[in-house]
């Protein structure tokens, strides 16, 4: 056989047999392990604190937008906390597949006149989102907050599979977890929760409505609920909370479904301090913020203040 | 009008009935703009059923199974009726799966070498064709003793169930699966193409969210082996397999409407041949075959001297060279009556096992609704509709679960979704009311009627963290919608590794207030083996299948 024919006839195997070495040499015991995209941004979405306004007030009218009204001008009115060219994100309660009356989602009128105070103010724009236990579509539509929000010129955002991103919370219990996007990409975040009774955590109302940023497995987090609720609320500081008392459910929480549950109660709050409005709110399930294990540990962190009696609090009848 | 004009006419029909056969089986869910005309009662707004309801197979069947004929299944008189009369037109002009095995079957591979003598004689009529009659009279026995199995079969729930669980969901992950690849990539402009992509199909063709449906990869299979069978017969399903094109073409027996051929002015070409969709023998010098014709007109419009023309009363005498075409079905008496009888002996084959009576499977969990097993067997047709309209992905297709009987027929897996306590959506879409259309205060109960149970909830103590694990865990309660709750606490003082008093509220189930939509299932925290779970027993559709003595059914 010539040299020449040889290495003809040899070559495309030798270069295959080539190709196969490589490719085993250079692969070999690679790490596969998947980049997954930590977030890190500042959810910090406070406005400076202001001695001379309370930092808490509650109004009482039968009328819910009255009531909203009169509490938020107690506090310093819209234009203190959302500026014109803004992003706000509104968050309500929109966990089950519940209607308005039933009590377990926040008021759709509330949610409604909340987004028209800031489209007033002059900002971009309001998203309403929420990370709905049922399903996103039956309980937007059914708490009446996804025609509300339009209603009103919200831009209300059903969370898909794909908005969420992985972000390190940094907290002792909570650190990589699924965050919707909405809520960190915003420069203003209004939390409006409602008051409910809950089996583990007693009450749930403002910090523990923060769950609601989550995706991901979060029915694990019931394991440490105190100190998970209190590494969300410290790691997500809401510009204001708009606390629902409108309707309170005080057992069956936190879906409820019967009417029977619900006391009504025609108050709505606003706070500046987490702490404080949920140790306020949660008087209306008979509770002091005391008797309720996240609301302590939360003032203990240095999240707010319990005693929000004697640190600033107006109530407006 | 000229024959081409008709044939472009029966062209844009196959188009336009897949179109809305596609566009109904899309509208079968439950869509984010929804607006219900009143907040309790969420209702679908297009009667999407309709697509199923015009099937007379699933009418006849059901019918002879149930005794009765459901609802909108009165549509399918409109099919049956002209069929009587002009023969297998559905085929040719409607049917979406045939218009499918049409168009894949002009894209063969091979068409140039099939456009001689294979085409020809593969177009020929062949007894192959009769197994569609076997089929039809196979399941025809069944259904005399109430076992419903023409709808594996049948191609309008078939496609439905594949276009809904196999295909569209198959689109999705695929979708999902090139926009994170691309993503991945880093490259901007190529990662900007598969999101796009994906965009494009979330607004046209996908669901709000993916859905994944169990064991779904055979119902692919089946659907790709009929697709991929145009490859070697031409609408090899319509004339070999399809029980409703055999049904149709037993209506068609006294037909005023066919082909007439002119034995005189026939050259022999074969043209026509060449061009048939059904095999029907329209060449001269054969004996043309009603019950085999699609209707479709490509034979007289391929026809070079004229020689074929479809009219009403077309002549019925034989010539010396030419027999006249017949609307008997070629298949004999025998045969038909063995196949009947094949079909009424697989009754108590399938039921003399366990599954159905003794040893019933505790994971089928039907859907709220749902008539009591032999009942609901008697009228689902598996069509999937209840699957692909659920907007928790909570329903499935059997395999075994429900024996091979019930192969396809609707199932939950409240692992992977729950039933949402005030959806009544799967009963709406049920063509042929093997689920009952439920108001929405049968399914959520009031002061005189008990809510819709099907199945009851059970703690697995050894898996269940403030049982096994002195872990504080209230999950299952939360999500038990009932009210009051079935799922109630009792708090226990118990002790640690380390012999700590731990204060934890274990979880108990009160079973006549569980309704077994297994939201507690799908929402606990033991992810792979659920510490609470499901099974049938408590639903109200059975009499046998229940706990308490005192429950109402």
């Amino acid at each position: 056989m010539e040299r020449r024919d040889f290495l003809k006839r040899t070559g495309p195997a030798v270069a295959l047999a080539a190709v196969a070495g490589s490719t085993g040499l250079v692969f070999h015991n690679r790490e596969t392990t998947r980049r997954r995209t930590v977030f890190a941004k500042s959810t910090d979405f406070e406005v400076p604190a202001d001695p001379s306004l309370p930092i808490l007030t509650s109004a009482t009218n039968p009328d819910p937008v009255a009531a909203l009204n009169a509490a938020l001008d107690g506090i310093g009115g819209i234009g203190r906390f959302v500026h014109a060219g803004e992003r706000v994100v509104v968050k309500p309660n929109v966990g089950w597949d519940r209607t308005p009356a039933q009590g377990a989602n926040t008021n759709p009128e509330l949610v409604s006149e909340m987004v028209r105070l800031c489209l007033g103010a002059g900002v971009a724009e309001v998203i309403v989102t929420d990370v709905s236990c049922n399903d996103p579509r039956r309980s937007f539509l059914r708490s009446g907050i996804r025609e509300a929000g339009e209603a009103a010129g919200a831009r209300v955002m059903l969370p898909r599979a794909e908005d969420f991103v992985e972000v390190d919370l940094g907290g002792k219990v909570l650190r990589q977890w699924q965050v919707l996007r909405h809520f960190i990409e915003t420069d203003r975040l209004i939390n409006m929760p409602i008051v409910k009774q809950h089996s583990l955590t007693r009450s749930t109302v403002g910090m523990k409505n923060l769950y609601g940023i989550l995706g991901g497995r979060r029915n694990r987090l019931h394991q440490e609920i105190d100190q998970s609720i209190v590494d969300l609320a410290s790691f997500v500081r809401p510009t204001l909370t708009v606390v629902d008392a409108t309707r309170v459910l005080v057992s069956g929480g936190p879906q409820g479904g019967s009417l029977d549950d619900v006391v009504i109660e025609n108050t709505v709050m606003c706070s500046t301090d987490q702490v404080a409005a949920d140790a306020r709110a949660v008087e209306f399930l008979g509770l002091t913020g005391q008797q309720v294990g996240h609301i302590v540990l939360a003032a203990q962190s240095g999240l707010g203040t319990l005693d929000f009696r004697n640190a600033g609090f107006k109530e407006i009848a | 009008m000229t024959i081409q004009t008709v044939r472009n006419l029966r062209r844009t029909s196959q188009v336009v009935f897949f179109l809305i056969f596609f566009w109904l089986i899309l509208k079968t869910s439950f869509e984010v703009d929804l607006s219900p005309a009143e907040a309790s009662d969420i209702r679908l707004p297009y009667p999407v059923s309709i697509a199923l309801e015009l099937d007379p197979l699933a009418a006849l069947m059901t019918l002879l199974a149930s005794g009765t004929l459901y609802k909108g299944l009165l549509w399918s008189l409109v099919i049956v009726i002209p069929t009587i009369f002009m023969g297998r037109f559905f085929c040719g002009w409607i049917c979406p799966l045939g218009s499918l095995n049409h168009w894949l079957s002009a894209f063969k591979s091979e068409r140039k070498s099939r456009r001689g003598k294979k085409l020809l004689d593969s177009n020929r009529y062949k007894p192959y064709q009769r197994i569609k009659y076997y089929i039809l009279f196979f399941c025809l026995g069944a259904a005399l003793l109430g076992s419903l199995q023409a709808g594996l079969l049948d191609p309008l729930p078939l496609l439905a169930r594949s276009i809904g669980t196999a295909v569209l969901p198959t689109l999705h992950t695929a979708a999902l699966a090139l926009a994170a690849a691309t993503r991945d990539t880093g490259i901007g402009p190529l990662a900007a193409v598969g999101q796009g992509l994906y965009d494009v199909l979330a607004a046209t063709l996908l669901p709000f969210r993916q859905a994944h449906f169990h064991g779904v990869v055979l119902m692919g299979a089946v659907f790709g082996l009929i697709l991929l069978m145009n490859r070697v017969y031409t609408r090899f399903w319509c004339r070999g397999i399809c029980p409703l094109g055999a049904l149709l073409g037993v209506f068609s027996r006294w037909a005023i409407f066919g082909l007439h051929k002119d034995d005189k002015a026939c050259s022999g070409c074969n043209k026509c041949l060449l061009a048939c969709q059904g095999a029907d023998n329209p060449e001269g010098g054969t004996q043309w075959r009603q019950a085999e014709c699609h209707m479709c007109l490509n034979c007289q419009a391929a026809c070079p001297e004229g020689a074929l023309q479809f009219k009403f009363f077309p002549a019925k005498v034989s010539t010396k060279t030419n027999p006249a075409g017949t609307a008997k079905v070629d298949i004999s008496r025998r045969k038909l009556v063995a196949s009947v009888i094949g079909g009424v002996a697989a009754v108590p084959l399938f039921r003399s096992g366990d599954a159905h009576e003794v040893n019933r499977s505790p994971l089928v969990i039907r859907p709220p609704g749902s008539l009591d097993e032999e009942a609901f067997l008697s009228r689902c047709i598996r069509c999937g509709q209840c699957m692909r309209v659920c907007p928790n992905n909570a329903l499935h297709p059997t395999l075994l679960e429900s024996g091979i009987e019930g192969l396809w027929t609707p199932f939950l897996i409240a692992q992977i979704g729950y039933c949402e306590p005030t959806c009544t959506l799967c009963g709406q879409v049920c063509p042929t009311g093997a689920i009952e259309e439920l108001t929405f205060a049968q399914k959520v109960g009031d002061e005189q009627t008990p809510p819709m149970r099907i199945g009851t909830a059970f703690f697995d103590r050894g898996r269940c963290l403030p049982w096994a694990m002195a872990t504080p865990c209230i999950v299952c309660e939360e999500w038990c919608p009932t009210s009051p709750k079935a799922i109630y606490l009792q708090e226990e003082v118990v002790l640690d590794r380390e012999g700590r008093e731990v204060t934890v509220q274990r979880p108990h189930v009160d079973p006549a207030l569980c309704t077994g939509c297994g939201a507690c299932e799908y929402a606990c925290p033991v992810f792979d083996r659920k510490a609470v779970y499901v099974t049938s027993v408590g639903e109200s559709r059975s009499e046998e299948n229940q706990i308490l003595l005192e429950r109402q059914v």
